[in-house]
């Protein structure tokens, strides 16, 4: 993934850096909170919901099973329908791809529509690099653009800006990229709105290249389709000659008809709306309605890694929709900046350590920022086991073992830092195969209660920190059970 | 080895501890999930798209083939609008009584030519139900993506109520996929300010719908 991110401290150390900050705070607390009550309102009104969740599932995982076989069928729908189809094996090979289509239009300004793929592989900043300028268009990616920011969700990538950081970010800084902020912008959310269509229509009218990824491609049919809000999607879509969309090799699916049961999921888990404002859907090329040329890369980067893991695959399911992050309490508490990758949240703390591997300091940390409620997986559309592959990866991380880096087979060490709980492991595993010794110590460890500390000394000393040692009892359950009969005497 | 090989091979290694399964696709997805949520008359499927439409701020206007120009007339007349864009195969009798100078979308017309363009007027191919959304697929009474997505202001006509289905699925049914296809559910919006939504961004802010009776 991108270098963005280098040097993210692990996520305990980002997470309790966030949690200090109240604005943050604050602002997450209320953007989560108002989207999940609304999302669950607007899945309410689906009776069937179980029922589309679980054909989404299947959806997903059919293709996921066969997907050499619908990556090259829709190779061949696109092309057939007038499109070029390239392929990027990692995210150098995207970002070179992409500024060589750029450059071969003469131009040197692309417009974008928010897109994942393309945060994920750093491509406005390989585009600048070769002096190409790419304008932002969704007015979150806008705002994070404008105020040097990162993004922090999936869905609202400026979700821990308010209102009034926005207007100032706008103030300060639209004019060095284009049209200033209207004089005596305020802080209402339609003036914030308008001042960024001010902003961005002369980028839109000029574009000669756009760039998108997209949300769904149909294998059979060659069809691409990105859902939005605002219409910059269209704009990007639409008007300039040249279209190019950077899209995961995941984001397929088999048929048209797959489209009836994501069309109707996507949109109430992200935004809760029965629908989203604008939704695009196109076939190739067509004369005289749209760009002349459309190029489609194909992005593995991790993918197929990921794909080769048998519990962590599923997490290749995702459609991006973010109702994981907007539920979790982990999320809501540290924000999206704390776990260092374009992919926050439960489904990040699981997508960002497959696709970039475990070798980072931040990406090992990453399976272990939950608490493991679930309320991810009661949420995700496409029935992702978020816990499920949490606490797989985190044995991948303690005990190592054989995982699939850029294509080949190769074994992981133990992670360094767990040697306190490997060795914890190893004594319980002896302990409770040796019933005299494990009578003997707990029979030691009730006598001695009054003199055990309230926190663990050593390398236990962080895991103690954030929790209550609990009381050892004065007599082992099983010297009771053999006192009292199992309780059948009565006596206490 | 090519990129394209080599993501190909990565994808049939990865999968190498799957069973073979050749269950057409068909049958290889259960979708016992409902096509379309509820019973209702074509009235009330109709007024379904109304209250849907209404609810994500489109302005809803019912009337009759006969009153249609007026209604048109009426509405642009409301904007102020000097001139409106018209797709090649729009009904002239729509228009017929409207004042604006009618601008006909040409394929050299510049974007910017068009953002001087106040409103645009258009049928539509399919309007769904359940979730308040009209498609457009590029027909001649549509005309191209842009001339819907430049002018502020657009107008749009359904026939009802053969132009309406209740949901998704029997909306995807009617559509053909070659087409380029705009799916729209109310004025441009969005929810990037503390998730909450707000009207008016770059499409179209005011969407009206004009449901017309066959």
């Amino acid at each position: 993934m991108s270098g963005t991110f280098v040097g993210m401290p692990a996520f305990p150390e980002a997470a309790r850096e966030a949690v200090r900050d109240a604005t943050l705070r604050g602002n997450l607390r209320h953007a989560t909170h108002t989207i999940r009550a609304k999302r669950a309102k607007a899945v309410a009104e689906v009776p069937d919901w179980d029922r589309l969740r679980e054909a989404g599932k299947r959806i997903k995982d059919h293709t996921l099973l066969h997907l050499d076989r619908y990556l090259e069928q829709l190779e061949a729908s696109v092309t057939a329908a007038g499109g070029t189809v390239h392929w990027a094996a990692d995210a150098e090979e995207a970002n070179r791809i992409v500024a060589g289509l750029v450059k071969a239009t003469g131009e040197s300004e692309v417009v974008k529509v928010k897109s994942m793929a393309t945060q994920e592989i750093g491509l406005n900043e390989a585009l600048e690099a070769e002096g190409i300028r790419a304008y932002e268009t969704d007015l979150a990616e806008l705002i994070v653009q404008l105020g040097k920011d990162r993004p922090s969700h999936i869905l609202v990538p400026a979700i821990h800006r308010n209102r009034g950081e926005i207007r100032d970010i706008f103030r300060r800084e639209m004019g060095a990229w284009g049209r200033p902020a209207p004089d005596g912008l305020t802080d209402t959310p339609a003036e914030l709105a308008e001042a960024a269509r001010l902003h961005l229509r002369e980028k839109f009218l000029r574009a000669k290249v756009g760039i998108s990824g997209a949300n769904f491609m149909v294998a059979e049919t060659g069809t691409l389709v990105v859902v939005e809000s605002e219409g910059n999607g269209r704009m990007c879509l639409t008007l300039p000659e040249t279209l190019i969309s950077v899209v995961g090799i995941e984001k397929i699916v088999p048929t048209w008809r797959d489209l009836e049961v994501f069309l109707q999921t996507l949109p109430r888990s992200s935004t809760a709306e029965r629908m989203n404002p604008y939704t695009s859907m196109w076939t190739g090329t067509t004369d005289g309605d749209g760009p002349r040329a459309f190029h489609l890369v194909l992005l593995d980067n991790g993918r197929t890694d990921t794909l080769a893991d048998e519990v962590g695959r599923q997490a290749l399911r995702c459609i991006r929709c973010s109702a994981c992050l907007n539920v979790c309490p982990v999320y809501e508490r540290a924000g999206g900046h704390a776990y260092g990758s374009v992919y926050p949240g439960p489904i990040g703390a699981i997508l960002s350590p497959q696709l970039r591997g475990t070798g980072s300091e931040i990406d090992a940390s990453l399976p272990y920022a939950s608490s493991l409620c679930g309320a991810c997986y009661e949420v995700c559309p496409v029935a992702i086991d978020i816990p499920e592959v949490l606490v797989h990866l985190r044995e991948r991380v303690v005990e190592g073992g054989q995982v699939t880096s850029r294509g080949d087979k190769v074994v992981l060490k133990p992670a360094k830092g767990h040697a306190a709980e490997r060795a914890a492991m190893r004594a319980a595993r002896w302990a409770f195969s040796h019933p005299g010794a494990l009578r003997t110590g707990q029979r030691l460890a009730s006598r001695t209660r009054r003199l055990h500390p309230r926190t663990l000394p050593g390398p236990g000393r962080a895991w103690s920190g954030t929790r209550d040692l609990p009381e050892v009892p004065a007599e082992p359950f099983r010297d009771w059970w053999r006192r009292t009969d199992g309780g059948k005497d009565g006596v206490k | 080895m090519s990129a394209r090989e080599r993501i190909l091979g990565r994808v049939r290694r990865a999968l190498a501890d799957v069973p073979r399964d050749d269950t057409p696709y068909e049958r290889a997805v259960v979708r016992d999930y409902l096509r379309e949520h509820g019973e209702r008359t074509v009235e009330q499927t109709v007024d379904l798209l109304a209250e849907n439409l209404a609810d994500y701020r489109a302005v809803v206007h019912r009337t009759d083939f006969d009153e249609l120009p007026y209604l048109v007339m009426r509405l642009l007349a409301e904007r102020g609008s000097q001139y409106v864009l018209v797709p090649p195969g729009l009904p002239p009798e729509w228009m017929s009584a409207a004042d604006p100078t009618r601008i006909h979308d040409r394929a050299v017309s510049t974007p910017q030519e068009l953002d001087r363009v106040e409103s645009v007027v258009t049928g539509c191919a399919v309007a769904i139900a359940e979730t308040g959304t009209i498609v457009l697929d590029g027909s001649p009474d549509q005309g191209r993506r842009r001339i819907t997505l430049v002018p502020d202001h657009h107008i749009c006509v359904v026939r009802v109520p053969e132009q309406v289905v209740s949901s998704v699925p029997q909306a995807l049914e009617r559509l053909d996929p070659a087409r380029p296809l705009t799916w729209i559910s109310g004025p441009s919006a969005t929810s990037d300010i503390e998730l909450d939504r707000v009207e008016g961004v770059h499409g179209p802010r005011t969407l009206e719908v004009v449901l017309l009776p066959s």
